[in-house]
């Protein structure tokens, strides 16, 4: 999941200095897990412009803003609104705010969430970081612990001079990546998998801004690329 | 003159390496004036690599001017701040600037400095940088390609004996012994004992060990790091120790202090790393109290 939280309103207020009227979109996906892009979130949100004299014009919630093809059937169904407002709040991650952003050119989108991370759920509302989708999984002789991610340096090689009583020197109460590895190979009698250096992570594997095909759409692409050519060819003949 | 930290290691002689830390600004008479009361005192000075994450002097201009001077720097070299790109260009700099030893560092977090909002690099940790010098003390770069002229570069590293839990800490200095480090300087030890363990453990390898050694200058000093450096343990009756010097005779108890554990371990070991941190003008005293002068 993308955690998420609503931008303090001083911020959002500034924001939307110069907005009167908007729509809102939400998001029934992360957003509304982490209390930020719901319905009550949005009610919630409403009810504080109003008290800056802006305007809600309307309001919806996609099931999941991130999805193009979905938010635009969604958003075609408030048509009246949308153009009544002079431009479109979004309380999702910045992944909605952009599928909005991509659909609605002419209107200036406003993010109201700050996204934060990709979260792992430790219990209904707290959510830890445990993977930034860095391309290249290798945490398979690491005991499934990533210190890409859960090691504030994202360090390979064991841990750094910062770790304290197996803290680590970032603070917030956070475990040392390394020291939590260690302990868990050495439960698994794999130790020796620490032994060898780790070579520099591939960044390349993650040059942004990445794209990707599910196998299936790859492949009925790729059928119809071959047909295509296969056609050519005949006309060329 | 002294011999340079490679020459007095292959000599089996007993190496000294002071500190210095270059100043925020272009200022840098004091530091220089330190630097020189340190001449024919220390085999070596590191130059630290805006240290504790504070923006300073690179350190590597510095290094220049200490070695003009008639040191032989050790060039403190960290993946916070620096890529893969970065760090050969500057261990390449390093060669023909004539600096001889780099110490391999992963580098603390920028959350410790003066720029919190700077992004963390960290795209080589120390035993990646100490295969970087290796690769290029070989001729080719790290992504393998050969390059015009290699470098000679001699690669130290830091290990931390009170780290705590401390396998892990063993786990890494084994690999950075690995990945080619010739000697290390470790993190600031106080307990003579607890050095004396980790040296059993560190003497099954062929490295040099030198004894990372901080001047306690007040109990505060010490409380301090004990609460916020991690891996530095100042025992209690060393801080008793302090408390009862009082100020006007701290820093001669805390060069006792120092001067002691030398003379406690400096048959085990084969060096100490002397961090006399803003009291550089000390150096040559405390060499020479210790008796190694
Ligand atoms: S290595 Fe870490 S960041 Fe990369 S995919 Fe695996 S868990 Fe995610
Ligand atoms: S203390 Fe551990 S988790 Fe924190 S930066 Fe160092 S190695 Fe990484």
């Amino acid at each position: 999941m993308i955690v998420q939280e609503t931008k303090p309103i001083e911020t959002i207020k500034e924001m939307l200095k110069d907005v009167k009227k908007i729509f809102l979109v939400g998001c029934g996906d992360c957003a509304t897990v982490c209390e930020a892009g719901g319905s009550d979130d949005l009610k919630r949100l409403q009810e504080a412009l109003k008290a800056e004299g802006i305007e809600v014009t309307g309001m919806v919630i996609p099931d999941t803003s991130c999805h193009i093809p979905d938010v635009k059937s969604q958003l075609k169904k408030h048509a009246a609104e949308l153009e009544a407002a002079e431009g479109i709040g979004v309380m999702s991650c910045g992944a909605g705010v952009q599928t909005v952003g991509t659909l609605y050119e002419e209107k200036p989108v406003y993010p109201i969430n700050n996204a934060l991370f990709l979260g792992n759920t430790e219990r209904f509302g707290q959510h830890v970081e445990y993977c930034s989708a860095c391309g290249e999984c290798r945490i398979d002789k690491l005991g499934a612990i990533c210190p890409i991610t859960r090691c504030y340096k994202g360090i390979l090689n064991g841990p750094c001079g910062g770790v304290s009583d197996g803290m680590c020197e970032i603070g917030n109460d956070t475990p040392c990546a390394w020291v939590l590895a260690y302990e868990r190979l050495e439960k698994q009698g794999r130790l020796d998998n620490l032994k060898d250096a780790s070579p520099p992570k591939r960044w390349s594997a993650h040059l942004k801004p990445m794209r990707h095909l599910n196998p299936t759409l790859k492949k009925k692409m790729e059928e119809k690329e071959a047909k295509r050519k296969a056609k050519e060819a005949k006309k060329g003949k | 003159m002294k011999k340079t930290v490679r020459e007095a290691f292959e000599a089996g002689e007993f190496v000294i390496t002071g500190e210095c830390g270059p100043p925020k600004g272009t200022e840098i008479e004091e530091m220089l004036h330190h630097a020189e009361g340190m001449l024919g005192y220390v085999n070596g000075i590191n130059v630290t690599d805006n240290q504790s994450s504070v923006m300073r002097i690179g350190s590597l201009p510095v290094c220049r001017l200490l070695k003009e001077m008639g040191h032989d720097p050790v060039f403190q070299i960290t993946g916070r701040d620096r890529n893969r790109l970065a760090i050969q260009s500057d261990l390449l700099g390093a060669e023909i600037l004539g600096i001889n030893n780099v110490l391999c560092l992963t580098g603390d977090g920028v959350q410790a400095g003066d720029h919190k909002d700077a992004k963390p690099v960290f795209d080589l940790e120390s035993v990646q940088i100490l295969q970087t010098v290796e690769a290029l003390n070989g001729g080719h770069d790290l992504a393998g390609n050969e390059m015009k002229g290699s470098t000679s570069l001699f690669p130290g590293a830091v290990v931390t004996p009170e780290s705590k839990p401390i396998e892990p800490q063993l786990m890494k200095f084994e690999k950075k012994v690995k990945a080619g480090a010739k000697f290390f300087q470790t993190q600031a030890v106080y307990d003579a004992e607890n050095f004396k363990d980790f040296m059993k453990f560190a003497r099954r390898y062929d490295v040099k060990i030198m004894a990372g050694l901080v001047l306690l200058t007040s109990a505060g000093m010490a409380n301090y790091m004990n609460k916020f450096v991690p891996g530095v343990m100042v025992p209690q009756n060393l801080i008793d120790r302090m408390k009862e010097a009082g100020k006007e005779k701290a820093i001669d108890t805390g060069i006792d202090i120092m001067c002691e554990f030398i003379n406690e371990t400096k048959d085990i070991c084969d060096g100490v790393h002397i961090m006399a941190i803003g009291k550089e003008e000390l150096v040559p005293e405390i060499v020479k109290r210790a008796g190694l002068a």
